[in-house]
């Protein structure tokens, strides 16, 4: 694996990398997607996050990533495993797993083990990206270019938490709860509104256009390419001291209280912007927790939402495809609306 | 800038590119094929060292053999599953061609663009999941004419655009390069470092060229530290940060920059990223190197003569996104279709044996069926899979019904004075309605004397709409005109295996013929005629009459082109737009 640039190294790119944190922060929140322009650091970011995010425990041998805490949400080995004795656990990083644009179905999903099928005649079902995303993200790079058919099985995976295979006479099914992290050029095409749904936030990317910050990202990546070590030691205490946030956030999440003055405001930014469904909502109030989270603070502020709104809702606006750049603006202007 | 100087840079590009191909990215050659091309490539040829791998990337390749997948030969003789290295790791610490790189299409500029950032490739197929390197330079030549050219992700990331198309051979010198002077720099390139001020300066200087990608300094910096290790340099210098700014900067530049503050009034050019004026910018950096600033810009000033930059500030919003590899595109959705995917089946004419499928299926089974062939004495182990018929697995494609809408609007004189503002609204409904099916849209538009097509098929809305709000009225109608683009046009995207419909919205007063002879007769004959040639394609056609008095004129001409006639009413957009999409339907 390849030094990967640190997180806390990157200029600017404040939304994107704050909605990273918040669904590193709380994964219910749902996924990101960064569409923007070219050679801002969408993948540079992720790669980063991938880098930053700290240590899962997980039943050791598990080949679904299962928690050992959780023995609810067990794969069927596990729980065969569990009735028999204690499970051992390990720690190990969260996988962001990456998802090709060629990727065929087989490995998606998972399909028969094709190594002890041919040597040994057995039928073994070998599990694909879906399980080894599980608990941890899932990457698309250039998220709208991504076939139909393995958009068609996200969806349903996303949806339901849960990978199902039925193929090849194995009958399987195991949990597959992953964050979605998609990112793309909209110049290439558009993503597919029933995807677009299904990310919790959506950042917009653009390179920076003062002079100091754009000096700033070519004296870090060259620094960084002529000596990676001594770049990242350079970056180490940074990124420890958010690993710590990220942590003690996700402890805090479920402590942190939301008064009914910011739900009536949150409902009302949805109804303002007449956003289809309740989603828009629920993700706008666990994104807010998260950033109160973030920031050690005990309850949801109008300011936390005021900051998260835009990223939360502005994929949610009943489209006007002939807008070019519309939503952000519209956005902005209910939020002025309902906090005045 | 004259061609002997223009070689020059160019011939510095190859040499350049050889000593770290990898951290330049590569070079971008426009030109068509021909000597001049053909003499650069052996110079490059000479530069880059024999031991490096040099691969070619034909156009069409499949994603099993650009990542590699399963060896299906080896697998069988084996009898487990053995990878085969694909395209993009074969050209491991060396150098990929792209020819024709005009068409590329999107699928496999993102995989190849993916394997440059990442320098590796990350294969999950047929059952494998890999991670091999794939550390290497692309050379793309580039054959587009006017409008089309390599996909912006591929030009973003290669260093050097070289433009060899106005080159005349007697100028394009041949060059012998030593060999060993570029493993020489090699060695000599990691101990180089650019310094703050070189940045600082550089990034400045991209600015000031409109240049919105981070990547193009990024790239500068590093050739410039590429030139340093050339010409031997202990540190790099003055020259060769000018160096890097013509070649890197100078073809990347949008906006001709401003050193007399009076010239300032000039409007920027919309399509260009949002940027700071130089007023602003030099109060926030007051301890900046001016001296090396202004030399990096001179640099890219001399290597630009201002004609050109005119040129191409005018085409620097049409040329965005639309060279996204139109070909590529359709080829994936339509000649085979979707993979919609496998199901049991015979090995009919025309059925795709899926391979990997089939030897899936029967794998489970070849303990149980070698002992069955060992009971009947059949001969062991050869074959070593044992397949039966009921193995064969047949892929399936599914034919999505693309279907490309094209607007035929008469923005003539008599049209425009009445109805084409309404016209427009109603076209924008339409338009919203195509984004919902995820049709394609294009736009063909008749006045004067000619017909235009204004926006050849895409599914981007953005820009049917912006083309669409642009459009002027006045002079003549043309129909017969408007209906011959619309006929070629339609026999286009049949021939790419969609569906056309034609929403023609005119007044049927057509005034101008076929030649651009005037008279109202002949015109009349003539757009009779074009509209019999529609109808004998059997084309969907929708008249819209925008008419002030809907009448018998127009009707009688849908009437010959087996279109359904629609009078526009005098009522807003959404019934006109209700009433086409309800007689498409």
């Amino acid at each position: 694996m390849a030094a990967v640039f640190p997180f806390s190294a990157i200029v600017g790119q404040d939304e994107m990398k704050l909605a990273l944190l918040i669904a590193a922060v709380d994964p219910k929140v749902g996924g990101v997607l960064a569409f923007g322009d070219r050679g801002a650091g969408k993948s540079t970011a992720v790669r980063a996050l991938a880098a930053l995010l700290p240590k899962m425990k997980v039943v050791a041998g598990c080949r679904y990533n299962c928690d050992p805490e959780r023995p609810a949400e067990f794969c069927d080995e596990c729980g065969a495993r569990a009735t028999k004795g204690t499970l051992k656990s390990v720690t190990l990083p969260v996988p962001v797993v990456d998802l090709p644009l060629g990727a065929t179905e087989d490995r998606v999903v998972g399909a028969l083990d094709l190594e002890r099928a041919l040597a040994r005649g057995e039928k073994a079902f070998e599990p694909g990206l879906l399980a080894r995303a599980h608990r941890g993200f899932l990457y698309i790079d250039e998220a709208n270019l991504l076939e139909d058919h393995l958009v068609d099985l996200l969806l349903d995976v996303a949806a339901s938490g849960e990978n199902v295979v039925e193929r090849e006479g194995l009958s399987i099914r195991h949990p597959a709860r992953f964050v979605l992290v998609g990112t793309g050029n909209p110049e290439e095409g558009e993503l597919r509104p029933q995807l677009l749904d299904r990310f919790g936030l959506s950042v917009e990317v653009k390179t920076p256009d003062d002079l100091p910050s754009r000096i700033e990202v070519v004296r870090r990546r060259d620094a960084f390419e002529s000596d990676t070590v001594a770049f990242i030691t350079k970056w180490a205490k940074e990124e420890t001291r958010l690993r710590k946030k990220i942590t003690s956030a996700r402890d805090r999440v479920p402590s942190v209280t939301v008064p009914n003055a910011a739900l009536e405001r949150a409902a009302k930014l949805c109804i303002t912007l007449g956003t289809d469904g309740l989603r828009g909502e629920l993700t706008l109030m666990r994104a807010a927790r998260a950033l109160a989270a973030l920031e050690g603070e005990k309850s949801v502020t109008d300011d936390h939402l005021r900051r998260i709104a835009p990223p939360a809702l502005r994929h949610r606006l009943r489209r006007n495809p002939l807008d070019d750049a519309g939503s952000s603006v519209r956005v902005d202007r209910a939020i002025s609306e309902v906090f005045g | 800038m004259n061609a002997a100087l223009a070689w020059s840079d160019a011939v510095a590009a190859a040499q350049l590119f050889a000593v770290d191909p990898i951290g330049t990215g590569g070079v971008l050659v426009r030109s068509r094929a021909g000597p001049v091309r053909d003499r650069w490539l052996a110079i490059l040829r000479g530069a880059l060292p024999p031991s490096q791998p040099l691969r070619h990337l034909p156009l069409h390749i499949a994603d099993g053999r650009l990542l590699g997948g399963l060896d299906l030969n080896a697998t069988l003789l084996a009898g487990r599953p053995v990878a085969e290295r694909g395209l993009l790791a074969e050209a491991d610490g060396g150098v990929l061609v792209l020819a024709m790189a005009e068409r590329l299409s999107p699928a496999t500029t993102v995989q190849v663009t993916a394997a440059m950032d990442a320098h590796e490739t990350v294969v999950e197929r047929d059952g494998l999941s890999l991670r091999m390197p794939a550390r290497f330079g692309v050379i793309a030549l580039d054959e587009g004419l006017e409008d089309e050219f390599a996909p912006t992700a591929l030009r973003d990331r290669l260093a050097f655009h070289v433009d060899l198309n106005e080159m005349p051979l007697r100028d394009a010198d041949e060059v012998e390069i030593n060999g060993e002077e570029i493993v020489a720099a090699q060695e000599r390139l990691p101990s180089l470092k650019v310094n703050d001020a070189q940045i600082e300066a550089i990034s400045a200087a991209a600015g000031a060229l409109g240049i919105g990608s981070m990547r193009a300094a990024l790239l500068a910096v590093r050739v410039a530290r590429a030139s340093a290790a050339l010409s031997g340099h202990a540190v790099v210098e003055q020259d060769d940060m000018s160096l890097a700014a013509r070649l890197v900067l100078a073809p990347r530049a949008l906006v001709f920059p401003q050193s007399d503050k009076n010239d300032q009034q000039q409007p920027p050019d919309p399509q260009s990223e949002p940027f700071e004026g130089d007023d602003n910018t030099d109060q926030e950096r007051p301890d900046l190197d001016r001296a090396l600033d202004e030399v990096i810009l001179a640099a890219v000033q001399a290597a630009l003569p201002p004609d050109v930059l005119a040129a191409l500030r005018a085409s620097a919003g049409r040329s965005r996104g639309r060279s996204q590899g139109k070909a590529g595109a359709l080829q994936k959705s339509n000649q085979r279709g979707r993979p919609a995917g496998v199901r049991r089946g015979e090995l009919r004419a025309g059925a795709k044996l899926n391979v990997i499928e089939t030897l899936r299926a029967a794998a489970p089974w070849q303990p149980l069926r070698r002992r069955e062939a060992a009971a009947t004495g059949a001969q062991p182990a050869r074959p070593r899979v044992l397949i039966r018929k009921d193995d064969f697995r047949i892929s399936r494609f599914k034919q999505r019904a693309e279907s490309t809408t094209i607007f035929v609007v008469d923005a003539s004189g008599s049209a425009a004075l009445h109805r084409l503002a309404e016209a427009k609204g109603a076209v924008e409904l339409l338009l919203a309605d195509c984004y919902i099916r995820r049709d394609q849209v294009a736009l063909i538009a008749f006045r004067g004397s000619v017909a235009e097509v204004l926006l050849p098929p895409t599914r981007s809305l953005a820009r049917a709409k912006r083309s669409l709000a642009g459009l002027p009225g006045g002079g003549g109608t043309p129909l017969a005109a408007g209906l011959d683009a619309a006929f070629a046009l339609s026999e286009s995207v049949r021939r790419k295996g969609q569906t056309p419909t034609i929403i023609l919205l005119t007044d049927g007063r057509a005034n101008i013929a076929r030649d651009g002879g005037q008279g109202r007769p002949r015109a009349e004959g003539d757009a009779i005629s074009a509209a019999q040639q529609l109808r004998a394609a059997g084309i969907t056609i929708v008249l819209v009459d925008t008419s002030p008095r809907p009448g018998a004129l127009a009707e009688n001409f849908a009437r010959e082109m087996g279109a359904r006639y629609l009078p526009l009413p005098h009522a807003d957009a959404t019934t006109l737009s209700k009433a086409v999409l309800a007689s498409v339907r």
